[in-house]
C-alpha cells in the first residue's frame, strides 16, 4: 500500500468506507478466511480442529495490534525508557486468563500440562530476554508487527524458526558441552534406536535432564483434590493473582507513583492517592488494558474449545485426527503431531523451519523434539502453524483499516539485530520450553511456578540485552556525531 | 536510513527514526529530549506504531506536553514540548 494511496484515502474518509484501499485489502483478508473455512470443511468437517487455530490466531492478531501488546515491550520498556504500561497490561491479561484457565480446569477441558522446573527455565528465559530487545518484538510481538508490513519482524520470524530447527537437531561438537552423566542417563531411558538419543545434545538434555525433573502445578505439589479449592484458590490466587498483585504495586512504586502524583499535584499522598493512582496506571494506555482483557478472555476461550473438540472427537492430540483423515506423512513415531490446544508460539516455527530443512534433504526426524514428540507436518496441516499465520493476517487486517499498515524495509543494523536476536530467541525458547507465552503466560495461569521463574531469567535477560542495546547505540552516535547528533 | 537529529530553528528539534522499529523510537526520542532544555519543540518522524504508545507513555511519565499528533500513510510526525 503505497503512502500515495493512503493520501488518497485520508482526503476522502466521507465516500464510504469500502473506497480506502486499506479497508478493502482488509475485507479481501477476511474474504479468504471466511472461504477457505469453508472450502475446507467441505473437503472434511474434522478440519474445524485445525481451523480454530487459524480463527482464535486472527482475534491474538487483533487485539495484539490494537494494543502495540508486546511483552519484549513489557521488559525491556521498563528498563530502556522507564514505561510500565506493557508490563501493566501483561499482568491484567496473566490474572484473567488465569481465572478463565481455572474455570475451564474445572469444567474437565483444559489442555495444560505442567513444564519441568530446574535451571534450564531461567538460563531459557536469560538467552531469550536478551533476544528481544534487539529483534523489537517477542515471538507474538514479531508476528502482529510483520502483520503491519514490518520486514525486520518478518526475518525475525524466519531466524525463530531456523534457529531452533537448527539448534535442536544439531550434534557432533555440540554434543561435548553436556554432561557425560546426562549422557548416561539418556541411554538408560531405553528410548527407540531411530531417535540416537546419545547422539544430539539436545536429545541428551532432554532425556538425560528435562525427563528427570518434575513439573508439577502447585495444587499438585499441596496434593489438594478438590478441584474447585486447586484450580481457583491453589492455582489461580496463590501463583497467578498474588504475585500478579505483588509486581503491579512494585511497578506503581518504581515506575508510576511519582509522575502520577506530580501531575495530580498531591505532596502528602494517602492510601486512597494510591488507589486512584494504581487505578491511572491501569487505564493510562486504554488501549493496551483491552488488549489484556481481550487476549486472557479468548486465550481461555481457546482451551476451552480445542478441550471440548478433543471431548467431541474422542482424540489426546491432532496427529489422531491427521492419521483418521489419512494424512501421515509427518507425525512423530507416537503419531503426534504439536497440538498445546492453547496460545503458543515458537514450537509450530520450529516445526516450519524443520521442514524447510528438511525439504533440502536433511534428516530433522532422528530427535526427540520433532521424531518422539512435535513431528514435522507440512505447513498445510501444521494447525498451530494456523494459529502463527492467523496472528499475521488478524493483525494484518486491524492495521489496513486502521491506516497503519506500511511496508517497512529493515535498515542493515535492523535486520541483523533481526537475525542475531531472532537466532537467541529460538535457542532461549528451547532450551526454556517455550517462549513468553508457553513457558511463561500458559504456565503461570495454570497454576505452574515455573512460568515465573522463566519470567525472572527473562527480566535479567531484557536487562543485560538493554545495557548491551544501551552500549551500542552510544557507540555508533559517537561514530556518527556528525549526522545524528545524539 | 540513519537516524536524524537535528536543530531546525529556536528551541525547535527534528528526529527523524523513521525505518527502525522498537526499541529505537522511543529510545532515541529519550536521548533527544535529554538534550533539550524546557519549552523546546520536538518534532518527531517516526513510523513504528507500537513505539507511539511508549513514546505517550513516557511524555506523560516526565510531564512532557505531547500537543499534536498527525499520522498518514503509516508515517506519525508528533510534536513534543519539554517540560
Amino acid at each position: 500500500m503505497s503512502n500515495e494511496n493512503n493520501a488518497v484515502a485520508a482526503a476522502a474518509p466521507q465516500e464510504g468506507w469500502l473506497t480506502q484501499t486499506g479497508n478493502r485489502y482488509a475485507v479481501a483478508i477476511m474474504a479468504l478466511v471466511a472461504l477457505g473455512s469453508v472450502w475446507t470443511l467441505s473437503i472434511d468437517t474434522r478440519y474445524v480442529y485445525l481451523l480454530v487455530y487459524i480463527w482464535f490466531g486472527m482475534v491474538y492478531g487483533m487485539f495484539l495490534q490494537y494494543g502495540r501488546f508486546c511483552m519484549a515491550a513489557a521488559v525491556r520498556d521498563l528498563f530502556a525508557v522507564g514505561v510500565p504500561r506493557m508490563a501493566v497490561g501483561m499482568m491484567i491479561a496473566v490474572a484473567l486468563y488465569s481465572i478463565i484457565a481455572a474455570t475451564v480446569t474445572v469444567a474437565g477441558f483444559s489442555t495444560f500440562h505442567p513444564h519441568a522446573l530446574g535451571w534450564h527455565v531461567i538460563l531459557g528465559g536469560l538467552i531469550f530476554g536478551f533476544g528481544i530487545v534487539f529483534t523489537g518484538g517477542c515471538a507474538s510481538g514479531s508476528l502482529y508487527k510483520a502483520g503491519e508490513g514490518n520486514v525486520g519482524s518478518m526475518i525475525v520470524i524466519v531466524a525463530i524458526s531456523f534457529s531452533q530447527a537448527i539448534f535442536v537437531a544439531a550434534s557432533g561438537w555440540f554434543d561435548k558441552l553436556v554432561p557425560s552423566s546426562w549422557v548416561d542417563s539418556a541411554i538408560a531411558k531405553d528410548m527407540p534406536e531411530e531417535l540416537s538419543v546419545n547422539d544430539g545434545w539436545f536429545d541428551i538434555f532432554t532425556a538425560g535432564y528435562v525427563w528427570d525433573l518434575k513439573g508439577s502445578t502447585l495444587a499438585e505439589i499441596l496434593g489438594t483434590t478438590n478441584p474447585v479449592v486447586s484450580s481457583y484458590l491453589v492455582n489461580t490466587l496463590l501463583v497467578t493473582i498474588l504475585p500478579t498483585i505483588a509486581i503491579l504495586v512494585l511497578l506503581y512504586a518504581v515506575y508510576y507513583r511519582k509522575g502520577y502524583m506530580r501531575r495530580a499535584k498531591i505532596s502528602a499522598p494517602s492510601m486512597g492517592d494510591h488507589a486512584r493512582g494504581m487505578w491511572s496506571m491501569f487505564t493510562s494506555s486504554k488501549n493496551t488494558a483491552i488488549a489484556g482483557i481481550g487476549l486472557g478472555i479468548f486465550a481461555g476461550l481457546q482451551m476451552w474449545v480445542t478441550g471440548a473438540l478433543r471431548e467431541h472427537y474422542q482424540i489426546f492430540n491432532f496427529g489422531e485426527l491427521l492419521s483418521d483423515m489419512g494424512h501421515t506423512a509427518g507425525l512423530s513415531m507416537q503419531d503426534t503431531v504439536f497440538d498445546p490446544g492453547y496460545w503458543y508460539i515458537t514450537t509450530q516455527e520450529a516445526q516450519w523451519g524443520a521442514w524447510a530443512l528438511e525439504r533440502m534433504g536433511v534428516d530433522m526426524m532422528d530427535n526427540i523434539f520433532f521424531g518422539l514428540d512435535n513431528g514435522i507436518p507440512s505447513p498445510l496441516f501444521n494447525a498451530p502453524g494456523f494459529m502463527s499465520i492467523g496472528i499475521i493476517l488478524g493483525a494484518a487486517v486491524l492495521a489496513l483499516s486502521r491506516r497503519e499498515f506500511k511496508w517497512k524495509l529493515p535498515s542493515m543494523e535492523t535486520a541483523m539485530f533481526a537475525l542475531i536476536g531472532g537466532t537467541l530467541m529460538g535457542i532461549g525458547a528451547r532450551i526454556g520450553m517455550g517462549c513468553n507465552i508457553g513457558a511463561f503466560f500458559a504456565t503461570v495461569t495454570n497454576g505452574d511456578p515455573s512460568g515465573w521463574v522463566f519470567l525472572a531469567g527473562m527480566v535479567g535477560g531484557g536487562y543485560l540485552g538493554v545495557k548491551a542495546f544501551n552500549w551500542w547505540i552510544e557507540r555508533r552516535s559517537a561514530a556518527a556525531e556528525d549526522e545524528c547528533g545524539l | 536510513m540513519a537516524v536524524k537529529f537535528d536543530q531546525t530553528g529556536e528551541g525547535e528539534f527534528r528526529l527523524d527514526v523513521c525505518g527502525y522499529s522498537c526499541p529505537h523510537p522511543q529510545v532515541y526520542t529519550k536521548k533527544a529530549l535529554q538534550k533539550m532544555a524546557s519549552g523546546d519543540v520536538l518534532t518527531l518522524v517516526f513510523d513504528n506504531p507500537s513505539s507511539g504508545e511508549s513514546i505517550i507513555a513516557m511524555c506523560d511519565n516526565e510531564g512532557n506536553d505531547l500537543y499534536e499528533r498527525n499520522t498518514e500513510g503509516g508515517q506519525s510526525i508528533w510534536k513534543i514540548r519539554k517540560a
